[in-house]
């Protein structure tokens, strides 16, 4: 539906800012989510493989995992989450407002958001770029042939801006169209008001697998900018936003190490081989205590969703509809980025 | 009462004052100057990603109004038009005025502006557009049409508008001097809508048309050249005509049958005609009791617009948002959107006044 609701919501929120007292300056975070019980985490409105909602209805997807995970290592069950959408446009007064705890919305880490914005990021969830999906038959081969062409582009995201910026560093001339989010945006595409559709790379390959005959659309081979996705939580708040960091660092080093969903019960058990594992599921040490966190959070964190590379499979891999290759998103020693901090 | 209003306020403020220094956000509108980075697709005004937030809202403010007066424009018309329809002694033209107005004043505004747009967005494609003597042509990314650019002597003619239009105020206010001391009448508009079309066009033949077009070409893509009006506008623009022109139907109708039912048989029996009696006897008197509503259908248009956001047309709350989103400023932005339409409401509820003053019956 195309509703104001983003600006209904964006107008509430600046009136929390205003309004709200206690929950809000009070930057103690963690002890507000356990208080209520529940992690409010901000989502996607609806994006294939990151956030959508399944045959009954539940939400689920890569983004919606991390809150999972999130949930596990704070209240030791990933189904305490209450999941809010929030646009592109509305994100980030959901979360400065206090709307939301954490935002897992494949949202761009730069250093505006991070500095004047007033958040922090808890690090990077999937490396990503920017891209053009286009209909095969107007035979584009390259984003400098697209002079002239009507553009649709979300509102309120650095895509936006890279966009501007590739088109006038290539001196071409173009019409935005400006979308308020993926699935308006899919229907314009298909309806043909714009020729082209730019996103994140993974953002495209989601939405041209939702497309009738997918083999009819392209997605052109530039990648015009370097868009790090990952969750982020408000400034100010250390311990939540540690919490925020090292979660996601567990799903990555739980990788690394082999630690899966299926083994971590019998893993954190009885100590094994590797210091770093016992460390990290609780065996030894008392990591999850200097988190202000039960000793077993992080097995509850890898028993709820898995390793880094199993969401990455089960939601975004060459086994769904998506058919992402891991690419930058595989381990250092995969020929990825991904380096999991040391659990020590 | 008033002590507690004064405190809440001053809670308020310093609450906000201290939220955002936790949080170390800057407050000011010093960032109106820093560069926006983003494109905006309808500009009235020259705009680049490279000029500031300021211009950008400027921008915004700017197609707002256009969509509004637009807007404003065709809702009257419309809405005099059913209005007196619907009292028509035609019965088909009496029902049709009806239909209108009920079925318009009773679909929420949003899925009438969704429906336009999808409409519009209906259209064929680039490729397949329905084409005017292939110098306009119609298609799903809107219309585009020959632009004017005037020629050396454009000016003359523009000159011969203004003084025929001096002219026809000129001689209606003699017209009505004359009527009014002699009783003798005059036909001020054959007249006046002979100068004010004839002295221009006159003069645009003798001068050998000097005016050019932009005609459209096809592209790989659209159109270029000439003028995109975008389903956007028409769409928003069209939404809210026919939704406001339903509301402001009724108030005609209502100020028609508030004139007494002796005044027109009073005009009948000097021997006016149907149409006569309507434009000198009750359109008058009835446009006192039609004239404050339609400040407010006014009013509500104008806010209305600001549905734009809803099918991206980028009005001023659609730029603002985006501006909010990119520069943080939530507060800034929102009192900036305030300050706005207080302002647009305020100017269009003076003028409507003054204008209500000015028709209002004189007593003698």
């Amino acid at each position: 539906m195309r509703t104001p609701r983003a600006w209904i919501a964006a107008a509430a929120a600046v009136a929390t800012v205003t309004l709200s007292g206690i929950g809000v300056t009070n930057a103690a975070t963690l002890e507000d989510v356990r208080a209520a019980g529940t992690l409010k985490c901000g989502i996607n409105t609806g994006l294939p493989g990151f956030a959508y909602t399944d045959d009954r209805g539940t939400w689920t997807g890569f983004d919606v995992a991390y809150c999972q995970a999130l949930a596990a290592a704070v209240l030791g069950d990933p189904t305490k989450v209450r999941y809010v959408n929030v646009s592109a446009a509305n994100r980030f007064t959901a979360l400065a407002s206090g709307e939301i705890d954490v935002l897992s919305r494949n949202t761009t880490w730069t250093f505006q958001r991070d500095n004047e914005l007033g958040f922090t990021f808890a690090g990077v969830s999937y490396y990503d770029g920017q891209g053009f999906l286009i209909r095969r038959s107007l035979r584009v081969a390259s984003a400098k042939e697209l002079n002239g062409a009507s553009v649709c582009i979300q509102r309120g995201t650095t895509t936006e801006l890279n966009l501007a910026d590739y088109f006038r560093a290539n001196n071409l001339r173009y019409e935005p169209v400006p979308i308020a989010d993926n699935e308006e945006a899919r229907v314009a595409y298909v309806a043909g008001r714009c020729d082209v559709y730019t996103a994140d790379a993974s953002a495209l390959a989601a939405t041209k697998s939702a497309l009738q005959n997918p083999n009819d659309h392209m997605i052109l081979p530039e990648v015009i900018s370097k868009e790090p996705l990952g969750p982020l939580v408000r400034q100010g708040d250390e311990r939540w936003s540690d919490i925020a960091r090292w979660t996601l660092n567990v799903l990555l080093a739980a990788e690394e190490y082999g630690v899966t969903q299926a083994n971590v019960r019998d893993m954190a058990r009885a100590a094994t081989p590797n210091p770093e594992v016992n460390r990290m599921l609780g065996s030894e040490g008392s990591l999850g205590a200097m988190l202000g966190l039960a000793p077993n959070w992080a097995v509850n964190v890898i028993a709820a969703v898995g390793n880094y590379g199993e969401m990455f499979e089960r939601y975004l891999g060459a086994r769904t509809p998506l058919g992402l290759p891991r690419g930058l998103n595989a381990l250092y020693k995969n020929g990825g980025v991904l380096y999991p901090l040391p659990m020590r | 009462m008033l002590a507690g209003i004064v405190a809440l306020l001053a809670w308020l403020v310093a609450n906000t004052a201290h939220n955002l220094e936790t949080r170390g956000l800057k407050t000011g509108f010093g960032f109106l100057k820093d560069p926006a980075f983003f494109d905006i697709n309808q500009k009235l005004i020259e705009y680049s990603s490279r000029s500031s937030f300021g211009r950008a809202l400027l921008v915004g403010l700017l197609n707002t109004l256009l969509v509004s007066a637009l807007g404003i424009v065709a809702a009257t018309i419309l809405g005099f038009a059913a209005g007196m329809l619907r009292l028509s002694r035609n019965w088909l033209m009496a029902r049709l005025a009806t239909a209108y107005v009920e079925f318009t004043r009773n679909v929420p505004l949003l899925l009438q502006l969704i429906f336009w747009w999808s409409l519009l967005t209906g259209l064929p494609g680039v490729q397949d557009s329905l084409s005017l003597g292939n110098v306009a042509f119609l298609n799903n990314r809107g219309a585009r049409l020959p632009a004017p650019s005037a020629e050396p002597g454009f000016g003359m003619v523009l000159a011969g508008a203004g003084m025929a239009v001096v002219a026809a105020i000129a001689v209606s206010a003699w017209a009505k001097r004359r009527r009014l001391a002699t009783g003798r009448g005059f036909p001020v508009a054959a007249i006046a809508i002979g100068l004010i079309v004839g002295v221009p066009t006159t003069l645009f033949l003798a001068l050998g048309q000097p005016l050019a077009w932009d005609v459209p070409q096809p592209g790989r893509f659209n159109f270029t050249g000439g003028i995109q009006v975008t389903p956007e506008l028409v769409a928003l623009w069209w939404a809210l005509s026919v939704y406001t022109g339903a509301f402001i139907a009724e108030g005609v109708r209502g100020g028609i049958l508030s004139v007494a039912r002796g005044q027109t048989e009073a005009a009948y029996a000097l021997g006016l005609s149907r149409g006569a009696t309507m434009r000198k006897v009750v359109l008058p008197q009835a446009l006192c009791a039609i004239v404050p509503p339609l400040t407010s259908q006014y009013l509500n248009l104008t806010k209305n617009s600001s549905l734009a956001v809803a099918i991206g047309y980028q009005d001023l709350v659609s730029v603002g948002g985006t501006v909010l989103n990119q520069s943080g400023r939530a507060l800034e932005v929102v009192s900036i959107w305030i300050v706005v339409y207080l302002g647009l409401s305020l100017l269009t509820s003076l003028f409507m006044n003054w204008y209500n003053r000015r028709i209002a019956l004189v007593e003698r």
